[in-house]
């Protein structure tokens, strides 16, 4: 038994926000009762929150986390332990490893890691097609059985409508979101970041914005053909958010998530640093401005870090050979409480929502502080002065653009299924 | 490191004097101002030349033509003295082939900066002969080098300076010898 | 005012003194290209590695010349036979390149800021001699000495440049030297090659893309071609016949130019393309002063890069620091 006291409870599902203790017993929550309503049996763990605020587990709807593969970068076991610091109590685990996740032996090979040394709960995403090649739809149906959450193509979108369409189709019979990668690859080919004023002033090749806003118009388009659910990974563009909104407005069950890294930085941050090298790009000033927007006003779903590990003889080379992706699990809180909450812009109750009501509807499943609820929750402080060194990190890749940044706020605790994995000292 | 300034060595109408002196030895010494050339060496060794052979002028109704001669990329001793490897542009508009070139300096030292003036000289061409006029010669030299027409010799110290200040490009007139104190 | 200048990777960030001291230094450098002996021991002892990774000419050969006019010796790394293909990274070749202590880098490379990631990781000057399609920094000091010397000053002109812009280093260093000079930018080409946000690379800098060539030539006083790409006509293709009925600079449409306009080239020239002969051998052209010019400037550069000269200019004697300097008049 596990009794976390006098912390504010911040509950967007319930839409509570009041000081409450909350008793784990087992896995599970079992008490939610105002402070102090709760006593403590002797010999009873107690987790003293007063000052922090207690929310639900954070959901991270995109990671990558090499394994099986690229274990040089970064393992389940090394990744969960970057998102329990980061304050993620589930993370959903995109197919591009080697092999794809296109099948159900890889995704029991997964979930058998993840339980063996994961610190997190990890919920695979399974290939849309066989390899992710875009050709042949994988089987879906047998690795949902195994385990999955969703289908993606990630890394690129489903290759063509046709494929698209099918796959949508058929994760509509599932009941399965299909998560989209959405770009246009000819548009993007070569490109190494956005299309601009600063790719052409530093002589890069860049993408326009409309790279990726072709593709999600396409998708937005297949979606209402099949009714499928459509989730709209890492969305960058303003035009983009343009037709999640027109999406939304006709009913369709199209929902979008946005990267930290998306909010907080823009192209013009470019400066030959491979660790601002990601796809989608840094976007324009006027993107990030419009995701912002998105992020307050509902259009946004959910905010996914997009965790891309690669160890540094992968990235630390010239910015057109690097690697796309940077580490995203430790510093997402922080970033969405100074770019979100401390700048005025969004709600504290707004911002925990991205973080877990919003990515569980995106899954189809709830997440809520109730009784017989998960033992997930994710303790943290909206004001504690502290510095992210990446060295630091569980993670085994070092390729972040945020290390040395100074924060006010992040996460101080995180517990899955009662036990806490995770505790700032 | 404090820099002192110990005594005047010469006065504005002594530099004069002097230069009006060492023109008259060099048209003496050379029979005449036939092939004759002078070629400043940067900085002061220019408005110097340009004194002797205005000078010159006025002894034999000749123009002597001038030089001037950056030695920046000729010195031995580059890594050393970084702030003064900014070039200036060496300006030497005769034939130095066959002619009868005299060096015009400010202080003859160690000899090293005529050494270098030489070699730049000779990457000119084939001068007949050269020789060197300075304003001072303060001793302590590293090369076989000796002025041919001197101004003045001053008996100096290794941590002692002479500074020529010259009108054009200090805006007063007069040698001094400073010292350097711990 | 101090300028140290640790390596040369770029243009853009260099203010208009720092410029116009890298132009002013390259003059004796220029004067000993008349001389009968063009050799000087100024950097002897010296080494120049020269590493590069992309196929180049004549620029090679203009740092080679270059050094060797200086009295230093160099070291020639060829892409093709460098160990790249063997799958080296670029920061290990560099690496073992410095191991052999040069005192100097001059480096080109396909991928733009590839320069500013070496010079990161090195402790010896770094010369960019082209990084992809970000700057040539020693073109643009060539193009500028060549402009000076032919029209007698580098300020305020109506520059005007013709061809791929969006893929030329050179165009990018010509606009962010020139442009500190107060000289006003027209951008000409087909469209894709010359897209709008050229406009904004150089704030403070007037630069408008235009379309047609004949208002691209209106009143310029240097008109600067870009080498296009035969084989393939740049990224996207196009058509050769296309390029030359709007594009090519001929006589005729040279005439829209201010009179005494001229024409720089950085070669090698596709002749019949982007420049008719009767151009390109015009009293108009200066492109072999700009290969002359380029030896002198890449003197310049070196000299200083090795020499550490700065622009600081501090009472003698408290630069007597040894015997060797107690008279710098000596």
């Amino acid at each position: 038994m596990l009794l976390i006291k006098n912390g504010r409870v911040i509950d967007p599902a319930s839409k509570t926000d009041a000081n409450l203790d909350v008793l784990l017993d087992g896995e599970k929550i079992k008490e939610v009762a105002p402070a102090g309503k709760i006593a403590a049996p002797h010999g009873m763990e107690v987790f003293d929150a007063s000052g922090l605020i207690v929310a639900p587990g954070f959901i991270d709807l995109h990671v990558h986390l090499r394994e099986p593969g690229q274990e040089s970068s970064e393992t389940i076991e090394t990744g969960t332990r970057a998102a329990a610091r980061g304050g993620f109590t589930a993370v959903c685990c995109m197919p591009n490893t080697k092999p794809v996740n296109d099948n159900a032996s890889v995704t029991r090979f997964i979930l058998d890691r993840a339980k063996a040394g994961g610190s997190v709960r990890v919920w695979p995403i399974g290939a849309a097609s066989v390899g992710s090649k875009g050709e042949a739809i994988a089987e879906i149906a047998a690795m949902k059985e195994a385990g999955i959450v969703a289908v993606s193509d990630d890394g690129k979108p489903i290759a063509t409508a046709k494929l698209a369409r099918q796959v949508m189709d058929y994760c509509r019979s599932l009941d399965l979101p299909v998560i989209e990668h959405s770009e246009d690859v000819s548009l993007a080919a070569g490109a190494v970041m956005r299309e601009g004023v600063t790719s052409t002033r530093l002589g890069l090749r860049g993408m326009p914005a409309a790279a990726e806003s072709v593709c999600v118009a396409r998708d937005v388009q297949l979606a209402e053909l099949t009714g499928a659910r459509l989730h709209v990974a890492h969305l960058s563009a303003k035009a983009s958010l343009e037709q999640v909104r027109w999406a939304k407005s006709r009913g369709l069950r199209v929902c979008c998530e946005v990267t930290p890294h998306h909010f907080t930085l823009i192209d013009e941050d470019v400066q030959y640093d491979s660790k601002f090298k990601m796809n989608p790009p840094l976007a324009a000033r006027e993107d990030r401005e419009a995701l912002l927007a998105g992020l307050a006003d509902g259009t946004v779903d959910a905010i996914a870090t997009d965790h891309a590990p690669h160890e540094p003889a992968l990235k630390d080379v010239e910015f057109d050979r690097a690697p796309f992706g940077i580490l995203g699990f430790e510093t997402a809180l922080a970033l969405a409480l100074e770019q979100l909450v401390q700048s005025g812009r969004l709600s504290l109750m707004r911002m925990v929502e991205l973080f877990t009501a919003g990515p569980a509807r995106v899954l189809g499943i709830e997440r809520k502080i109730a009784a017989g609820q998960p033992g997930d929750l994710t303790i943290f402080s909206a004001n504690h002065s502290w510095t992210y060194h990446v060295k630091e990190s569980p993670s085994k890749s070092r390729n972040s653009p945020f290390d040395g940044r100074a924060f006010k706020g992040g996460p101080t605790a995180t517990v899955v299924a009662g036990r806490v994995v995770h505790r700032s000292h | 490191m404090r820099i002192v300034e110990k005594s005047q060595l010469m006065s504005a109408p002594e530099i004069d004097r002097t230069l009006q002196r060492l023109a008259h030895e060099i048209v003496e010494k050379s029979g005449g101002t036939k092939d004759l050339a002078l070629i400043g060496i940067v900085r002061r060794g220019v408005p110097l030349a340009q004194r002797i052979a205005q000078a010159m002028r006025g002894i034999d109704g000749v123009n002597v033509p001038v030089g001037v001669l950056d030695i920046t990329l000729y010195r031995d001793d580059l890594s050393k003295v970084a702030p003064q490897a900014v070039l200036r542009s060496s300006d030497i508009p005769f034939g130095v082939d066959n002619m009868d070139l005299v060096l015009v300096d400010d202080v003859l030292y160690t000899g090293r900066t005529i050494r270098a003036a030489m070699n730049g000289i000779f990457d000119l061409g084939r001068p007949k002969r050269v020789s060197l006029c300075v304003l001072v010669d303060r001793g302590h030299r590293e090369m076989p080098i000796e002025a041919r027409y001197i101004g003045r010799k001053v008996q100096t110290s290794d941590t002692e300076i002479i500074e020529v200040r010259l009108q054009e490009i200090d805006k007063e007139e007069r040698v001094v010898l400073v010292d350097r104190v711990e | 005012m101090s300028t140290k200048f640790r390596d040369l990777l770029a243009l853009e960030p260099l203010t208009a003194d720092e410029l116009g001291f890298f132009l002013d230094q390259s003059k004796p450098f220029q004067e000993i290209q008349k001389h009968p002996l063009k050799k000087l021991a100024t950097l002897r002892g010296k080494t120049v590695a020269l590493a590069f990774f992309e196929t180049s000419t004549r620029t090679r050969i203009s740092f080679a010349a270059a050094a060797s006019r200086l009295g230093a010796d160099t070291m020639n790394l060829q892409a093709e036979a460098s160990s790249l293909k063997k799958g080296e990274t670029l920061l290990d070749t560099v690496f073992n390149l410095n191991a052999m202590k040069p005192d100097c880098l001059v480096m080109r490379h396909a991928a733009s800021g590839a320069t500013d990631y070496v010079a990161r990781h090195l402790d010896i000057p770094v010369v960019n001699a082209g990084d992809g399609t970000h700057e040539h920094p020693s073109q643009g000091l060539l193009d500028a000495l060549t402009i000076r010397d032919r029209l007698g000053t580098i300020k305020n002109l109506n520059v005007t440049i013709l061809g791929d812009i969006l893929h030329s280093r050179v165009a990018r260093s010509n606009i962010h030297l020139l442009g500190k000079f107060g000289c006003k930018f027209t951008l000409c080409g087909p469209a894709m090659w010359v897209p709008r946000e050229l406009e904004k690379i150089a704030p403070g800098t007037p630069i408008r893309c235009v379309y047609r060539i004949e208002d691209a030539l209106e009143g310029a006083d240097v008109i600067m071609m870009l080498r296009v790409q035969t084989e393939r006509l740049n990224d996207p293709p196009l058509s050769a016949d296309d390029y030359i009925l709007l594009y090519q600079l001929n006589a005729e449409r040279l005439r829209r130019a201010s009179p005494n306009a001229i024409v720089l080239h950085p070669g090698p020239m596709n002749r019949g393309i982007e420049i008719t002969p009767e151009v390109a051998d015009g009293p108009q052209s200066c492109v072999l002063e700009q290969v002359t010019n380029g030896v002198a400037v890449r003197m310049a550069i070196l000299y200083l890069l090795i020499s550490g000269a700065t622009e600081t200019d501090t009472h003698p004697v408290l630069q007597a620091k040894s015997k060797e300097s107690a008279n710098a008049s000596d």
